[in-house]
């Protein structure tokens, strides 16, 4: 067991952060004044601004990863990426993470464009692969429906052969970023008739195609991170479909070989309780928004700060299993599982730490300690044992896939 | 970085895994629970001859010269299969600081010694205060030359019925002092308690009780450091094997039992608690190792530090959650003494006491995060 770098590994990390530290446009670098609001926009956002220097800035950032193919360092270099092995991608998103630099490319580079890249036609990677990696088209991922969250393959979603084309109808739901997207990749029901998982195709569109309307949805932290996504009679070329007809079920759910291990959630927490820690440390006598007079809060403290070292060893136990060609299997939704559900813990913490000043929400108020951060993150954190498989899912998963338990 | 096993720790644990399921099995643990010494000196001897008492030893006293890590992947198994007797208090409480702090002579007495199996040794830390910190030690040490005079009341001292030799941890005027204490003198006086585990610990009362000098009178608690350090881990390591076979048999007998038609692993509320009781297993494994790691490889004191109150903070109560899952899942056939889940439960309740529980700990990663 080692924690430490080879030395090639720790070259490679050299490169990264330096590559960052000079190449990092300003808006992105932590400690700015608008990082708080660009981290919650993102990069796909400040690509559409009407803002100038917020587009600049994109623009800039993903220019010079791309000399590097590190806009996709995952994917494979005849196609534009790094072809990175899995512990170099990993060094890559931990010092991508450590800097807090915005990943470029959104879905396109992490969910599309690898799937694609399996289940694709030459003539579908030659099409949209060059396009992600130039910035020039924005993914957004149409899967849940307003009856269909956890239950996925139960989507009713129609997709009607007429002819070359597929007339769809139907719903999606919390569909993010879709207000900022230039193409969804969407499953849709092709045969009611088959078993549930057997008659859904997998398919891409143009999202300005006509009949297709995407409304944002506000959360509760009033933002419009998502939206409720809409098909009228939206036509689409056959060819559009990504694998078999009907196999789409297996396309979407394919296990893709990439860096699976989530570095990027424990670097975010471990930033954020040393934050913590040095407020806390530098509190002066008369600011009174530190309640310190009770032990357990310390003890809350010291039990955050312990979980995010299990979550990195989570997250690196992932990483070494697969840097020696395993295949995560119940690890990967003890991270996820372990890792929202700290960052849950966490920012529940930082509330208690700040007693009645956790009301705030403001983050210049004279009132508000460290911005506000803290109550922030208790409310935006809370869709985060939700999405990408619900807590109970994960649990329901490690019992049955990973422990053999039997299915309910 | 890689958090797997090296082949050679790999080999190790599965000759100890196969090794201890057939010199190790529930039955030995039962009679051990009952009997007067608490081990059973053939397989003590078997043990000898793998080497493993001596595993931390340097080859030039008579041991194998492994690192900590390596005795860590062992303890696990030693875990797993809850062997009784006097393994960690004669590896960890007298093989460690003898390496650490031993003179040459001591070191070439009792080292080889301890290898072949032919010493049992014990620490004497604690006493009726049940402090862990350098306060809790106040028996008095009268230092003479190389000869040390104990006067006081050691508690909670593990194995020390059939030790040959206590170090003892006490005061003299220069502060604490560490001595090497034989049992056989009539100035030691052993009465042993009856604990949760079953497991033998004592009273130990010194009266006049004569040992030779353990390192520098009054260095004693820094000495200890290092010591303590690594038992506490290696307890980490014990809890993390325990806890690791409790949830197996708790997820074998979650497959089997029926209730309602079905396997009451069928029931969600069985199977979160099992995805719950491998998520605190494989996260205790893992800071363990860590720490494990830390110490091995010399890491920063401060570092080191941190990553054993860690470790110990952490493992102490997600064990102690798994062990309470696994008594849950079993309904009342888990509550006789004839099930096996039982014994996990006890046990890990020693080992979670054992070196300060998850509070002690967590306040000192409290303190050293500044707070
Ligand atoms: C911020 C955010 C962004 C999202 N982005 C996207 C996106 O871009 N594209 C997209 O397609 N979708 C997206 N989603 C949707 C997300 O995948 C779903 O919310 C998720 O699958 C859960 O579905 P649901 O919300 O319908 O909840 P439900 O499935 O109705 O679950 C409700 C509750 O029931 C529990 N439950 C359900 N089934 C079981 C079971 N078998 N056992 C035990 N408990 C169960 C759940 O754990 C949960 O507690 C996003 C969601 C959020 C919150």
């Amino acid at each position: 067991m080692d924690w430490q770098d080879s030395q090639e590994q720790a070259q490679f990390r050299t490169e990264v952060a330096e590559f960052i530290q000079t190449r990092l446009p300003d808006r992105y670098r932590s400690g700015e004044e608008n990082n708080d609001e660009t981290q919650t926009t993102g990069w796909q956002a400040d690509r559409k601004s009407n803002d100038a220097s917020a587009k600049e800035s994109a623009i800039t950032w993903a220019d010079a990863l791309a000399e590097k193919g590190w806009i996709a360092p995952h994917w494979p270099k005849e196609y534009g990426g790094a072809g990175l092995s899995v512990m170099e991608q990993f060094i890559y998103n931990q010092e991508m993470a450590k800097a807090d630099a915005p990943p470029v490319g959104g879905m396109g580079v992490s969910l599309l464009g690898p799937t694609m890249i399996v289940h694709g036609s030459e003539e579908q990677k030659a099409e949209h692969l060059p396009k992600i990696l130039s910035g020039e088209v924005a993914w957004a991922q149409g899967y849940s429906e307003p009856s269909s969250g956890s239950d996925l393959a139960s989507l009713q979603t129609r997709a009607t052969r007429d002819g070359d084309d597929f007339v769809i109808n139907g719903q999606k739901i919390w569909t993010s970023g879709a207000q900022y997207a230039d193409w969804l990749f969407a499953l849709v029901r092709t045969d009611p008739e088959a078993p549930k998982h057997r008659g859904i195709s997998f398919l891409v569109m143009d999202i300005t195609t006509p009949g297709l309307t995407v409304r944002p949805i506000v959360d509760m932290g009033w933002q419009e991170p998502f939206n409720e996504t809409f098909f009228e009679d939206v036509r689409v070329s056959t060819s559009n479909i990504i694998g078999e007809e009907n196999r789409g079920w297996y396309v979407g759910m394919t296990l893709l070989d990439f860096e699976r291990s989530g570095i990027s959630g424990a670097i975010e927490y471990e930033r954020t309780i040393k934050e913590l820690l040095k407020y806390v440390n530098a509190e002066s006598e008369d600011d009174t928004r530190v309640r310190d007079d009770f032990e357990s809060v310390r003890h809350q403290i010291a039990d955050r700060y312990l979980e995010v070292n299990v979550l990195f060893n989570f997250a690196f136990r992932i990483v070494s299993m697969q840097n020696s060609g395993m295949v995560p299997n119940y690890e990967a939704s003890v991270n996820k599982m372990f890792g929202s559900e700290t960052h849950q813990r966490l920012a529940r913490t930082g509330t208690k730490v700040f007693g009645l000043y956790s009301n705030l929400w403001s983050e210049d108020s004279e009132y508000s300690p460290m911005r506000s951060s803290f109550t922030r993150d208790y409310v935006r954190s809370v869709p985060h044992t939700i999405f990408s498989g619900s807590s109970e899912i994960q649990r329901n998963v490690i019992a049955t896939r990973g422990l053999g338990l039997p299915r309910g | 970085m890689d958090l797997g096993l090296t082949e050679m720790q790999e080999m190790l644990k599965n000759g100890a895994r196969d090794f201890l399921e057939n010199e190790c099995p529930e039955q030995l643990v039962r009679d051990m629970e009952e009997d007067d010494a608490g081990y059973s000196s053939a397989l003590w001897q078997k043990m000898a001859e793998q080497g493993w008492q001596g595993l931390l030893i340097p080859e030039e006293h008579g041991g194998a010269g492994f690192d900590f890590l390596d005795l860590c992947v062992l303890l696990e198994e030693f875990g797993r299969a809850l062997v009784p007797g006097p393994f960690m208090s004669t590896v960890l409480g007298g093989a460690v600081p003898l390496i650490e702090i031993g003179s040459d002579e001591q070191k070439a007495e009792f080292l080889p010694k301890i290898a072949s199996g032919d010493v049992i040794f014990t620490l004497a830390l604690t006493e009726p205060s049940a402090r862990f910190d350098d306060e809790g030690v106040q028996c008095e040490a009268s230092v003479n030359g190389n000869d040390v005079t104990f006067n006081g009341v050691k508690l909670f001292v593990p194995d020390a019925n059939v030790a040959d030799y206590i170090i003892v941890a006490g005061r003299s005027e220069k502060g604490i002092t560490l001595g090497i204490v034989a049992t056989d003198q009539d100035g030691v006086d052993i009465t042993q308690l009856q604990t949760i585990a079953r497991d033998k610990q004592a009273e130990v009362k010194l009266n006049n009780a004569q040992g030779q000098l353990l390192g520098v009178e009054g260095a004693g608690w820094e000495a200890l450091g290092p010591v303590i350090h690594r038992y506490t881990v290696g307890e980490c390591a014990y809890m993390v094997g325990l806890a690791q076979m409790d949830f197996e048999i708790s997820v074998d007998y979650a497959k089997e039992r029926v209730q309602f038609g079905r396997p009451i692993g069928s029931f969600q509320a069985i199977q979160h608690k099992c995805a719950d009781m491998v998520t605190d297993v494989d996260g205790s494994r893992f800071i363990m190792y860590k720490a494990a790691w830390a110490i091995s490889t010399g890491q920063s004191e401060d570092e080191t530090q941190m990553s054993v109150n860690m470790a110990k903070a952490w493992c102490s109560d997600a064990t102690r959650r798994v062990v309470a899952h696994g008594q849950q899942i079993h309904g009342g056939i888990g509550f006789t003494k004839d099930y096996k889940i039982q014994l996990y439960f006890r046990r890990q309740k020693r080992a979670e006491l054992s070196f300060g529980d998850a509070d002690y700990h967590r306040e000192l990663v409290a303190q050293q995060l500044g707070i």
